[in-house]
Formats: C-alpha cells, structure tokens, sequence
C-alpha cells in the first residue's frame, strides 16, 4: 500500500496563512487577567467597536426584565472570540467532547479541537477573508467576517450606543445583510454553550429553562414520556 | 501489496460492505474523504469521544463536514436556471467518519414488498420512469434481519398492520416514547391512521457493548455522545477489530482507474495534498447517491444514466402549536411513525383523479418535535419581545410535527452531474444537483398536508402550517426551492438491463466487472421510508455475493 505516484495537486499546497495581529499576545494576556465577562476587554475588537456590538446585541434582543438582553448574556464576547478565534491554540471553533460537566462527567468543553490543514484553511478564509491568497480564492475572493464587522460596525456609528432605541433600529435595518450576519451571531452568542465566549454562566439558558446539555445524566424515560 | 477491496467513503453503507467483507476474510481499504471525529485514532477498535451536546459545534460550525466553503455543491431546477442558482450546501449528509449515520436520528424501517415492484402493482406515471426493482422483499429479509442486528435496531414487530412479514423479532424493544408522540398517535388513531413506534437503530436497552439511549435530546444533526446509535459505529468498531481493514480518513478518491472490463485500483489524495494510486483486486464505492455519481463522471465510467433519476423525498412538513408544553427537546427526534399515506385509499384515488395521475403515494408520516434554542432564536424577529417569546418557546416547547417522507418518482430531468465552473478545494468539479418535484410530488403534498393537519388540530392544535421542502407549491413560511431531506437516492440505478440501468442486481457496475456500488444510488424508486436500512441491507447483500457469504442469522 505504498505510494506508487506523487504529485502536488496545485490548489492543495501547503497554505500560507498571514500572522495574527501583533499585538493579540499582549491583548490576550490582558484579557486573562480579568473575569472578562464582568470587565470585558476584547481580544478581536477595538474597544469601541465593542461597546458598538454590545449596544447592537441589546438592540437585537433587549432585556425585558424576566430575561437579559444579548450584551449581557455576552453576545458581544461570543462575536469577538469567533473574530479571534485564531489567536487561541487551538483555535477557539470546536469546543471539546463528550461532555462539560454541567450535568456529570468531566469538563471537556474547554479543550477545544484541533484543526486539520484543511479546516484551518476554511475557518481562516471565512474569518479573515481571502486576502487575494491563491489558496482561499478557488472559487473566488471571499470577504471574512472580520472586515464584514468592522464595516458594519463602522456603518452603525461610534455614537451607536448612545443613539435613541428608534434611532437603532433603523440604521440596523439600513444595513441588511450585516443585520443578518450579526443577528445569526448574537443568537448563536446568547444560547449557545458558554465555552464560546457567550451565554455568561448560563444565563441565557437559564432564562428560558433550557436544562442545556445534558450527559451523561440524560433524561429518565418518565421525563420524555410524561407531561 | 494489493488489498482484496478498497471501499469508498465509510458511511452505513461503506461499512456494512467492510463488515461482511472482512468477516470474510478480505482485507480492505476504507477510504473517507472527512475527518476522523467516530474511532478513537489509538484504537480504531473503540470509539472516540469527541461527540458533545453542542448546537454551535454540529448545527453552526459544520463539525461533522462537509465544509461548504471546500466543498461546495451547486444547485439549480431546471436547465431554465442556468448553470446554478445557488452555491454552498446542498441537502448534504455528514462527510466524516461514519458519514451520515452519525448525525441520523435514525428510524430504520423496512421498505414493505409493494416498494420493489412500483410498475407492476401500481403502474407507470406520466414523465417518471417508474421501475420495478429487480429483486423482491424476499430476496432481501435475511439480510435485513442480519444488519438489524448489527446496527441495533429497537423496534416493535407487529406495532405495523402495514408491515412486511418478518423472519424474526426486532434486536430490541422499542425506547421511550416523546411525550408529544403519545398525544399525537392517540389524535391519529382516532381519525383513523395506524401510527406505531418507530424501527431505530438506537439503543433501548444496553446492546453489543454500547450503553441504552439516555434521551439527551440532542439527536438530529448530533452525534451520540454516548455512542448510543449503532449506525455505523458498531460495524466499523467490529471491522477494525478483524485486523484485516485500514482507515484512512482525509482522504479524497478523484478517479477510479481501469484496464478494460477491470478497474484496477484507486487515484487519491491524502491529508498531505499528495496525489497518489493504490491498487486493489475491487472497488465498491459509497460516496452516497449525490458523491457515488460524481465519482464515476469524473472517472468516465458507469454510461449515460449515471447521475440521472435523483430522488431526495419530497418532505410535506405541517407543523402545529400546542397550548401546553410538549417538551419536544427531550428524547429522539422521533419516536413515532405511520405508514398510511403510503397506502392507496379512495380519498387519494380520488386526489390522483384530479391531478389527472395514475396514482397518488405519499410517504412514512414521523411524529416529532424539538429544537435546540439558537435555532430556534434564528426563527423569531429580533427586537423588542425575542426575550419573551423564547421564554414562552413555541417551538421548542409547544410545537409538535408532522414531516412526511413522499416519495418522489424518477424523473430523468432530477440529476446529479459536474458542475461547470464551481470547484472543490483540490480542484475537482462541484456536484451540481438539479431537483424539481412533479406534478405527482405537488398533488400528493397537497392531498395529505391537510388531512395531517386534522391530525394536529385534533391533538389540540391553536395554530397550524403546512409547507414542503422542497417549497414553493403551497402556502408554507420559507420558500427554499434546494431540498433539505438529507435522503438522497437514485443516480445509479439497479436493473437487469444496461440500456436502462447503470448498475446489476448486485450492484456491480454493468460496464465493469469488480466495481459495486454499495449506497442509495443504485434505488430504482425511492419508496417513503427512509433509505439507510434498505441500503445498508443491499450493501451486506452485494458484499456477500462477492464474498460468496450467505447473511448470517
Ligand atoms: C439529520 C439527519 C437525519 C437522518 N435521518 C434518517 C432517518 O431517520 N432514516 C434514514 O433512513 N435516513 C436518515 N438520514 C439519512 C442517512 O444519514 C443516509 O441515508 C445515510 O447516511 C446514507 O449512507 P451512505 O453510506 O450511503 O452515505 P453517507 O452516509 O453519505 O456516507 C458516504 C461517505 O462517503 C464519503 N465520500 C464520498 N465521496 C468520497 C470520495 N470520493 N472519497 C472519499 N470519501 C468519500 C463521504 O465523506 C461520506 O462520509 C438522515 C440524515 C441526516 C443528516
Ligand atoms: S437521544 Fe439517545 S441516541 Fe440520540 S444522541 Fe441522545 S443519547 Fe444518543
């Protein structure tokens, strides 16, 4: 079963990935430092491109008193983590398995997996775009969501925090293809599992009386079949 | 060294092929172009534990593959459309490690005996080409009753009035049932269908080494954590174990290659981007109905019919809003089925009349419910009031389903071939599907979506719709012409005939004389039920035959 042939196929050649920003060492160490989900400082963001996507998190879902809004729940962390997601190793995409000790076993979630040459090509280009990089653009150039947010961020305004709820919706609306990127997020941000950087302590989860995952303790068969 | 075999792609029917196979004695190559996320890579003899409750994970971040970015597919209805009208993802199944029998929900039932023979019970329909297969339920219950022992199958014999004679009881009994199938099968007894539990391939009780179900309800679109589901895990896990088969996953066949009547081995490339070849004495290829054809169009072979008579189901989809809570979140996606919109009656002769259409079939009806919350949160408008409506969850919570399977007929226009521009990250041609349902699929929607709806209406339904997919032929909330069935059959299909078949009974490619096809493609008719388990029983039976091993009972 030895090789009998070998050629590169063209498109397949080892990729050659731009670094990470410069400065994401010292961001990250800074963002370690702090229980961030109190005292945010993004990894990805500028700091007012944060404060920017918090607002537009509680413009999407607000706090309605029995539930928070998106920013607390920590939509905006969710975001800037999957934005940053390279600067961890490994990179922050897939959360680890079988289970995250919520509900027994041990905590597995935090050990994200690994990524294949591949999925790292995919995850970088739909990230940081194609950049005109012969190895993402086989299909054409593709623009990542970190150019998608700081556009549409910069579109919103810096004064988008401070601008009156009406005022909100309407430069979401004016805006609707990055209204649907970021919406996506934010849901995925408020109600998924928190290893995500979102869904602070639960929160999102527990305001609605999702039991989240569940192994290995399960459901009875009482609990399925029963009212 | 030349194996005996080399398989390609290691899904329900890649492994069941490397089951009989090496059980056999043949050693084997299984060759999966996805990662390795099923068997532990120290010991492919064992599971892995990288299956998780994590809807971000399967359901946002194509865990399980395949990318669409590297591997998209392209879409279109008719040659009207031009080359495509969307590129991305396609009605895709898993491309990973036990392909698409990870993520499966699993209801494993039999076709019944009227599904191998449309034509001749039913006859022909205007524009499809309607076929008999040329076997019978006969020919095929050992073989079923073999891989529903292997795989696990829970179920309950005689649950089904409509069903096939059995030579046996089912492995299991049947699991818990949702508490929202247990109204919802009261509501269809009482208008008159036969709902029952439905055959799946996941564990009940503690079987073959592998834990029962705990009901995590994570299910659909997953991966079990607890390895709970035996479709392909246990046939893979049993194959490594004979010391006779390798694995390689991340690894692309691109070409088939021959001499003759012969084909001689395999071109692919590895997880290093190298191209290279392997020889082997035969090739059974199960990519799945939409790879299986783009394999053979790119290696030339297989004839003219390759990639015609695709059938993916088209789904009736009526959904219905209960005013209490259902818990549709908790257990499989489905516990329950019925089977009657599959059987003629003189309100469907009557639909069919005026359709002006022979006949008129439906598919198998699942009872289910559910939702995990971000995509459920996708669903309702962002704003003020999100917070609350997803703590009143009309969708998790209350909502409770009806998706029949119908079957849709085969149609030389639905096809599968290479796409013209859109490429794959190694610089292959895209699949390029082109669907559109008939005028059989449309009337039969329309005839069975409302006598579905009673159903929910009768189970206390305050609010109720019926769409399809794929939509566009009645009132429905999305209008995605691109099916999302994830069954995909037909593309090779199975005769005595080359002229109008691409593959023998055996499924042995008629052009050549050791390639098989061990998937859903070589299905001449689609039936409604789920394909895996009719797959999986043809993959046993043709890897039997070359083996020359009667199934084992
Ligand atoms: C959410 C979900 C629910 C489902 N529920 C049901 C159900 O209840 N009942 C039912 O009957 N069916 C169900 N299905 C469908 C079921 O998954 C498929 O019928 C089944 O997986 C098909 O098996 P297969 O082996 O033919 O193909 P697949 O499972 O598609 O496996 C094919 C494998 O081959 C690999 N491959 C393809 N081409 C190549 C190549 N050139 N080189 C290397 N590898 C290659 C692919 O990566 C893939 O892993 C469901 C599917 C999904 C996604
Ligand atoms: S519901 Fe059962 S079979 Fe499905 S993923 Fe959970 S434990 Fe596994």
């Amino acid at each position: 079963m030895l090789p009998q042939t070998g050629r590169w196929v063209h498109l397949h050649a080892p990729v050659e990935h731009p670094t990470d920003r410069a400065d994401d060492g010292a961001r990250r160490a800074e963002r370690d430092s702090h229980p961030w989900y109190r005292d945010p400082v993004p990894i990805w963001l500028t700091e007012a491109e944060y404060n920017t996507l918090r607002a537009v998190c509680d413009a999407l879902i607000p706090p309605d008193g029995d539930s928070p809004g998106a920013g607390e729940a920590g939509s905006a962390d969710y975001i800037d983590t999957l934005l940053g997601a390279f600067s961890f190793d490994p990179p922050r995409i897939w959360a680890g398995g079988p289970t995250s000790g919520r509900a027994g076993g041990e905590a597995c979630f935090g050990d994200f997996h690994h990524l294949s040459a591949l999925d790292e090509l995919a995850w970088r280009t739909r990230i940081e775009g194609s950049q005109g990089l012969a190895a993402r653009e086989f299909n054409g150039p593709v623009t990542g969501y970190q150019q998608r947010y700081h556009e549409g961020l910069g579109r919103l305004g810096e004064d988008f925090p401070q601008a009156a709820p009406d005022e909100r919706v309407v430069r979401l609306k004016a805006d609707p293809e990055f209204l649907e990127l970021v919406f996506g997020h934010v849901c995925e941000g408020m109600y998924g599992a928190p290893e995500y950087g979102g869904n602070h302590d639960t929160i999102g989860w527990r305001a609605i009386g999702f039991a989240g995952d569940v192994q290995p303790r399960g459901w009875t068969d009482q609990e399925v079949s029963a009212p | 060294m030349t194996v005996d075999a080399v398989i390609i792609g290691s899904g329900p029917g890649g492994s069941t092929a490397a089951d009989v196979l090496t059980r056999a004695g043949w050693t084997v190559v299984i060759i999966e172009k996805g990662r390795n996320h099923l068997l532990d890579a120290r010991d492919m003899t064992k599971p892995a534990s990288d299956y998780s409750n994590d809807e971000i994970k399967f359901t946002n971040r194509h865990f399980l593959g395949p990318d669409p970015f590297l591997e998209p597919r392209t879409f279109r209805r008719g040659h009207d459309d031009g080359d495509h009208t969307h590129v991305g993802e396609v009605n895709s199944i898993p491309s990973t490690v036990g392909g698409g029998g990870t993520h499966a929900d699993g209801k494993t039932p039999r076709f019944r005996e009227v599904d191998f023979g449309m034509l001749s019970t039913f006859g022909p329909q205007p524009e499809a080409e309607v076929a008999d297969w040329p076997l019978t339920y006969d020919d095929l219950e050992p073989w079923y009753a073999m891989v529903e022992r292997a795989v696990g199958v829970a179920g309950t014999a005689g649950a089904n009035p409509f069903a096939a004679p059995r030579s046996g009881p089912f492995p299991m009994p049947s699991g818990a049932p949702m508490y929202g199938a247990t109204l919802s099968t009261a509501a269809a007894e009482k208008l008159g269908f036969h709902p029952y539990a439905a055959p799946t391939a996941a564990n009940s009780v503690p079987y073959d080494g592998r834990p029962a179900c705990n009901n995590c309800g994570f299910c659909a679109f997953l991966g079990c954590p607890i390895h709970a589901k035996g479709d392909p895990v246990a046939l893979l896990t049993r194959t490594m174990a004979t010391g006779r088969a390798e694995l390689w996953p991340e690894t692309f066949v691109s070409r088939i290659r021959t001499e003759g009547r012969r084909a001689t081995g395999v071109d692919y490339i590895g997880p290093d981007g190298i191209e290279r070849s392997m020889d082997a004495r035969h090739v059974i290829v199960a990519g799945g109905a939409i790879e299986t054809p783009r394999l053979l169009l790119l290696s030339r072979l297989g004839g003219a019919l390759v990639g015609r008579y695709l059938m993916v189901h088209y789904q009736t989809i009526v959904v219905g809003v209960m005013p209490f809570d259902v818990h549709g979140d908790r257990g499989r996606a489905v516990t329950h089925v019925h089977d009657d919109a599959m059987i003629p009656d003189d309100l469907s002769r009557a639909a069919a009349r005026e359709a002006g259409l022979p006949w008129l079939r439906g598919g198998m009806v699942e009872h289910g419910g559910g939702g995990m919350p971000v995509s459920e949160a996708k669903i309702y408008p962002w704003g003020a009031g999100h917070g609350a409506t997803m703590r009143d969850s009309r969708m998790r919570r209350h909502l409770w389903a009806f998706i029949m399977q119908g079957e849709d007929l085969p149609y030389r226009t639905n096809t599968v071939d290479l796409d013209p521009t859109v490429r794959d990250v190694r610089g292959f041609p895209s699949p390029r599907i082109t669907y559109r349902g008939g005028r059989h699929e449309l009337a039969a929607s329309a005839h069975h979506g409302p006598r579905l709806e009673a159903v929910l209406k009768e189970m206390g339904a305050v609010w109720t719709l019926r769409t399809s997919s794929p939509g566009g032929s009645f009132e429905g909330i999305r209008r995605r012409m691109i099916p999302e069935s994830r069954h995909v059959i037909g593309t090779a299909r199975m005769g005595v005939d080359p002229a109008t078949s691409v593959v023998d009974p055996y499924g042995r490619l008629h052009d050549l004389d050791n390639v098989v096809i061990a998937d859903s493609s070589v299905f001449p008719t689609a039936s409604g039920y789920g394909p895996t388990l009719t797959l999986v029983a043809l993959a046993a039976r043709a890897a039997g035959a070359l083996a020359g091993t009667a199934p084992e009972l």
